[in-house]
């Protein structure tokens, strides 16, 4: 459960202050699948970025499954992006010349779980995105869509309460497109929040909701009635 | 996070990059390398001098003439012509002196010898036959100057191992043949064993001759150069110090010893003056050493930062997934450290093989200094962490947004 109320955000840069949120609030209900849309400048990053725990507020409240984030130092964020938050980039930001088991590992690193249940658990969550057959992969031998489905079993891994999708598909092909967005909603199907950011329409129809922003201010936020339901053509081992 | 599993998380983002991270550890490897080696070499030339002053016996006490002073001019050290052989007589048999042995009064300069077509300009030292005794000298063959011989002025010599090479390059018996020293034949009948030695106090090059030979046929002068003294042990050199001096004194009637014409010298002083003149030779070779040292750090820092930089997505990523500032500074930390420490490591094999290759070259005794080898180890990780603390806190400080922007 998510709950923002008055949001505002106001970079200052040589005296010139731009409003990148402007008095923002909604509620995300546990299990919602959420679009966050709107043209470039809208805020839609800014947003999202304080929504996984990046950045903090100028104003306004932030709370996320009952802990208020303003009142968090560095450290404890961090706590936060690692437990709570599932990322994934439009970039994939997977670490280069590093097998996709490692990077699934990584934010168990920093759980402090121990070992032998990382390595096992990694292993699981890669098959569930179906690439239980290349695990010792490096990034640059896997394609754009394969990249994708290790960093969200790296967003999964840790078992969040929300997954932030940052232009999901922005950098890969339609038809692996879809498969993430069929991966997503399989999740979604399973009780897991998902808020992502798209520009792309198509895109955002495969989402329950819709918040579209404009110059930092909400412009409508509805409940998205002809939800584009997608068979999945890849075999994945969703439970 | 685990020490463990930061070292093997940093040794794999090291081996990424394997030519920038052998270059970043060629810095410290030279840099420790040469601090051991030259660490070494300076112990090792501190013992060739040690072992080469004791060889002269813990008991010996060396008189020379000192300073004389007439009225308020103070001569120089060594210059004076003050010292006798009734002196050297005195100390022998004087009822006031109880700790002495043996004494040998010695004359000495440099003078041009020849044998055949060969020359060599070397010392020529007039001694007695004590000189043997007192020197620790050993006879390789034939023998030393004998009593005989002082009193009968003769023309005999006796040769050190380095004047026998100079002057019989062919190996020809020296025994028996005739060399020149200031155009006067000397007949030689013996040569001395090594006893070691290098630079301007080779006592391997050397000519003896008969004390008063030198002094009466070649030199014309009544003077010595030195007495040598050996006490009886080497735990009454101040008392046998004390004795000579309130004698030789007496004998030229001076009341105030701050005004003594003469200086006594024991091994262990000359031990000490050489051993703080090689220290210190050691001393500035290390601070060179470890100039370049310093400067390997800085590549490490160097190429620390290089490595920040270019991996500024890597650590907003890694802070986006929950890496805590101190996990990331870390990280960093503990690369830089196993950079600077494999280098300290590698330096010192480096050193220790340098310092062997020179040794053999210079023909001193092989000696690794332990606390060298600590002093490397302690040196590098503290560079890792001097050098690796700037870049580890700048990675730590970068904002994750901003990271992760970075292109």
């Amino acid at each position: 459960m998510i709950i923002v109320s008055h949001i505002s955000k106001v970079y200052k840069n040589d005296s010139v202050e731009t409003v990148a949120l402007d008095d923002v609030s909604f509620e995300i209900k546990d299990g919602d699948f959420l679009a966050i849309m709107g043209p470039s400048g809208s805020g839609k990053s800014t947003l999202m970025h304080i929504l996984g725990a990046l950045d903090r507020p100028t104003s306004g409240t932030y709370i996320l499954d009952g802990e208020n984030v303003e009142n968090l130092d560095e450290d404890e964020l961090a706590d936060i992006r690692n437990r709570k938050i599932g990322f994934v980039f439009q970039a994939f930001n997977l670490l280069p010349r590093t097998s996709a088991l490692k990077n699934v590992i990584l934010p168990m690193v920093y759980a402090g779980i121990p070992k032998p249940e990382r390595e096992n658990k990694a292993i699981e969550f890669l098959k569930m995105v179906g690439l239980g057959d290349r695990i010792s992969h490096t990034p640059s031998q896997l394609s754009g869509g394969q990249q994708q489905r290790v960093a969200i079993a790296r967003a999964l891994v840790m078992n969040p309460s929300i997954i932030l999708a940052d232009e999901p598909t922005g950098n890969i092909a339609s038809t692996q497109a879809e498969e993430i967005m069929a991966i997503f909603q399989k999740l979604n199907g399973d009780g897991r929040t998902i808020v992502m950011i798209t520009h792309e329409e198509d895109i955002a129809e495969h989402s329950k909701r819709i918040i579209y922003l404009k110059d930092g201010k909400i412009d409508y936020d509805h409940h998205n009635g002809k939800q584009k339901k997608i068979r999945l053509n890849v075999k994945l081992n969703l439970k | 996070m685990e020490l463990r599993e930061l070292i093997s998380q940093s040794f794999s983002s090291l081996t990424l990059n394997k030519v920038r991270t052998g270059l970043a550890t060629l810095g410290i490897i030279i840099g420790i390398g040469s601090v051991i080696a030259l660490i070494s070499l300076g112990q090792s030339s501190q013992k060739a001098v040690q072992t080469q002053i004791q060889s002269l016996g813990a008991n010996l006490l060396t008189v020379i003439p000192g300073s004389q002073s007439s009225g308020a001019v103070r001569g120089a050290i060594g210059g004076a012509n003050t010292l006798t052989y009734d002196d050297a007589l005195a100390i022998e048999t004087s009822s006031q002196i109880t700790t002495v042995k043996n004494v040998s009064p010695e004359f000495s300069r440099h003078a041009q010898i020849t044998a055949g077509r060969n020359n060599t300009n070397t010392q020529i030292l007039g001694a007695t036959p004590a000189y043997a005794d007192v020197r620790k000298l050993n006879i390789a063959s034939g023998v030393f100057i004998t009593d005989r011989d002082v009193e009968g002025l003769s023309k005999v010599a006796v040769l050190g191992p380095q004047v026998v090479t100079d002057l019989f390059p062919d190996k020809t018996n020296p025994i028996g043949q005739f060399i020149r020293i200031n155009n006067q034949s000397f007949r030689v009948v013996g040569t001395t064993v090594s006893k070691g030695g290098s630079g301007f106090q080779n006592q391997d090059d050397i000519v003896y001759i008969p004390l008063s030979t030198a002094q009466k046929q070649l030199f014309g002068s009544s003077y010595l150069s030195s007495i040598s003294v050996e006490a009886t042990s080497d735990k009454v050199m101040t008392q046998a110090q004390n004795e000579i001096g309130y004698l030789l004194l007496a004998r030229h009637k001076i009341n105030d010893p701050a005004s003594a014409d003469f200086s006594i010298f024991s091994q262990n002083d000359i031990l000490g003056a050489a051993s703080q003149i090689t220290g210190t030779f050691t001393a500035l070779l290390s601070g060179i050493a470890g100039i370049s040292l310093l400067v390997g750090g800085i590549g490490i820092m160097n190429i620390m930062l290089v490595t920040v930089t270019e991996r500024t997505r890597e650590i907003g990523l890694r802070k986006a997934l929950g890496a805590k500032k101190r996990t990331v500074i870390w990280q960093f930390l503990v690369e830089a450290i196993i950079l600077t420490f494999t280098g300290g490591i590698i330096g010192i094999a480096f050193g220790v093989l340098a310092s062997y290759v020179i040794s053999y070259f210079i023909k001193l005794p092989f000696t690794v200094a332990p606390h060298s080898i600590v002093l490397a180890i302690g040196v590098s990780g503290i560079i890792g962490i001097v050098f690796g603390w700037y870049p580890a806190r700048k990675a730590a400080n970068l904002q994750p947004i901003e990271a992760l922007r970075y292109e």
